[in-house]
């Protein structure tokens, strides 16, 4: 078996007496499409805090490319490629998109650590913002402060973001949440073309998206794994039926 | 917006061809930058006896650079930055003192050294923590330098200071004149030694990464920065350039008490700084400037009452500046351009057209205006009747007068604030 891009073990987390996440194990390997769905409140985002490191879990482990990352801060997960989208958008807000990608680069490059180089002078940097944001539609709006953007252009600088860091596992919260259906589809359009090789693990409550992109699906509940398979298992799970997808209609 | 985009349709290609090109221009020099440094040149020649007063002005745009550094770019809010002033100060006069290292531009490089040390070592510790508990965490340390300079006053003269300090002549040859020309010229040059530095740093990569733990530390996690010894690196930097200012104070004045860590001297340059602008380089400069100048001028009115004076400025930075004098230039440059084709970065013309929608508007930021014009006409008030009542404390029929024409002064800056406020957020937000 070769090692998995991405792996969590055992994984716990408590508020005080509250459990959000009890006993939860993934694996995501290497160019995996999995989705994440759940009820609210089933502790999906708690769960993407504690695999990038922005909490710590009560007990368990998470694991990159067979190495426990369990105790490593999140800004060096991310240096070695774990890379995740906010479900509220969280953006350098008076920066311009272009600086915001660019101020990515430079810290996946460690560009950054340098003090005495006007940030403009290396072209490559600069070309390869560009380039991410040439994939999104971006150029028209490169040098507008974020803050001037309309919700879903945001939600695409979130994703150019996270592209820039060139990620070797993607973890993305609710990508096309609270945009309009005439943009989302062009969201959700980008994410179907990633690159292959990455792994991928989306949450999102558009069952249509969800059965679309997916090749595995785990269904969270109460903070604990309820069951997991290919997206023909769940939609045929009488279980997760009526725990989930009943209250969601029929969208499948 | 997109929508009022005067050019829906640009070639990709020049779009992209004009980001870049705005990237790797930033940087550029640009003639208006050479002003300041005209003006203060200009000084030397047109204000001759005030060379003393003009040295005071440098030394606090230095200290107010310094903490641009960390409050405008870095967003570390502190109240205790005279601290690493107060380790250059007392650096360079120690070792005069002490070890008979009177050698000045040694000296500002021993100062510069040992307020960065120090500021790495309590950077370190304190920069984990955000926001208010920082603030706290910063004054106690300033705190606690001058408690302890107190108990070992026979070291450091405690409050009395340490007067007739002797230093030798600048690269051996300039000595210092009762005037301060020579002192004039070397706390100048070493400004704009400084000031390149900063202004190096502020254009990198590191001093983007800077704004970016500014605006957004979540984000800069999840990017992979490693936020704490960013943090850390620009707080030492910015406490050795605070203590290059402190050791310029004390090689310029002959002299030094332990007021230089006073909580005041801290409020006193964060003041400054907002007064000109954060984040902006040349607020330091501007605010500065214009405090040094004021607070000159108040105090040969009134001795005494020269906070008064103070206070008010800081009142109307508040209402009519929020962004500092810098950016009440450009939203003055703004509304003179309102009616001309579009700015620099080709947006599009921004014609005020009043529409109904925007009663809606005027209506929440006059209660906005009102709420701080009131607040602040408060303040003013109090500093007013103080200042009232000590000329008529055996008349309380004037000093109720007096109370009244206050609260009068401060009603009629409510109002100018209301139209005011309303006025600018309304045309903002039409554009």
């Amino acid at each position: 078996m070769t090692e998995a891009a991405l792996e969590v073990r055992n994984l716990h987390r408590n508020f005080g007496a509250l459990q959000v996440t009890r006993d939860v194990s993934l694996r995501l390997e290497r160019g995996a499409r999995r989705a994440l769905i759940g009820p609210n409140g089933a502790g999906k985002t708690t769960l993407i805090n504690l695999i990038t490191g922005g909490l710590k879990p009560s007990s368990g482990s998470v694991w990159m490319n067979g190495e426990d990352v369990t105790g490593t801060p999140q800004a060096v997960r991310a240096r070695r490629g774990l890379a995740r989208t906010f479900q509220i958008n969280q953006l350098f807000r008076g920066l311009t998109v272009l600086e915001n990608i660019c101020m990515t680069i430079g810290e996946r490059d460690g560009e950054n650590n340098n003090l005495w180089r006007p940030a403009g002078a290396k072209r490559s940097v600069i070309d390869e913002a560009l380039d991410h944001l040439e994939s999104l539609k971006l150029v028209e709006d490169a040098l507008k402060p974020v803050r001037e953007l309309a919700y879903g252009r945001q939600r695409l600088v979130e994703i150019a973001i996270a592209l820039a860091q060139k990620p070797r596992v993607l973890l993305l919260d609710e990508p096309a949440a609270g945009v309009p259906s005439s943009e989302s589809h062009l969201i959700l359009d980008v994410v179907a073309g990633l690159d292959p090789d990455i792994a991928i693990l989306i949450i999102e409550h558009d069952m249509d998206v969800v059965f679309r992109f997916a090749k595995s699906i785990t269904v969270l509940v109460a903070g604990a794994v309820f069951t997991e398979g290919t997206p023909d298992q769940i939609r045929n799970n009488a279980e997760v039926r009526a725990v989930y997808l009943g209250e969601e209609g029929h969208h499948g | 917006m997109a929508a009022s985009d005067t050019k829906p349709a640009a070639a990709p290609a020049s779009a992209r061809a004009q980001a870049a090109d705005y990237l790797v221009r930033r940087h550029h020099f640009r003639w208006p930058e050479a002003l300041p440094w005209l003006i203060a040149i200009a000084c030397f020649f047109l204000f001759p006896e005030r060379m003393t007063f003009g040295n005071q002005m440098l030394v606090m745009i230095m200290f107010a650079l310094s903490l641009d550094l960390i409050l405008g770019y870095a967003g570390i809010v502190t109240l205790g930055h005279a601290a690493f002033f107060g380790i250059g100060a007392y650096t360079v006069a120690l070792a005069s003192l002490q070890l008979g290292w009177s050698e000045p531009i040694s000296g500002l490089f021993l100062a510069g050294l040992l307020a960065g040390v120090v500021g790495a070592v309590v950077g370190w510790f304190i920069l984990r923590y955000r926001g208010l508990t920082l603030l706290m965490l910063t004054i106690a340390f300033a705190a606690m330098l001058q408690e302890s300079g107190n108990l070992r006053a026979d070291i450091t003269g405690g409050y009395d200071g340490l007067p007739g300090l002797m230093f030798d002549p600048l690269l051996g040859r300039f000595q210092y004149d009762l005037y301060g020309h020579t002192n004039f010229i070397y706390v100048l040059v070493v400004l704009a030694i400084v000031f390149y530095l900063v202004r190096r740093i502020v254009y990198s990569p590191f001093g983007q990464a800077l704004t970016g733990i500014r605006e957004n530390v979540r984000r800069m996690h999840a990017i992979g920065s490693p936020v704490h010894g960013r943090l850390v690196t620009a707080y030492a930097i910015s406490a050795a350039i605070a203590g290059v200012a402190g050791a310029l104070f004390t090689q310029t004045n002959a002299y030094v008490t332990l007021t230089v860590f006073d909580f005041e001297n801290s409020a006193k340059v964060m003041v400054m700084l907002i007064l000109g602008g954060t984040g902006r380089l040349y607020g330091a400069f501007l605010g500065g400037a214009v405090y040094m100048f004021l607070e000159d001028e108040f105090s040969k009115l009134s001795p005494t009452f020269w906070q008064l004076g103070v206070g008010l400025l800081l009142v109307l930075a508040v209402l009519f500046a929020r962004r500092g004098l810098i950016g009440l230039g450009e939203d003055v440059r703004w509304l003179f351009r309102g009616g001309k084709a579009g700015d620099r970065e080709g947006a599009p013309p921004r014609r005020f057209v009043w529409k109904p929608q925007h009663w809606k508007e005027l209506g929440w930021s006059a209660l906005d205006g009102a709420i701080i014009g009131f607040v602040a006409g408060f303040a003013v008030n109090v500093k007013f009747v103080e200042f009232m009542s000590t000329y008529v404390t055996s008349m309380p029929a004037r000093a109720l007068i007096f109370t009244v024409v206050g609260a009068a002064v401060a009603a009629a800056i409510n109002l100018v604030s209301l139209f005011w406020t309303s006025r600018t957020s309304v045309e903002a937000k039409a554009s």
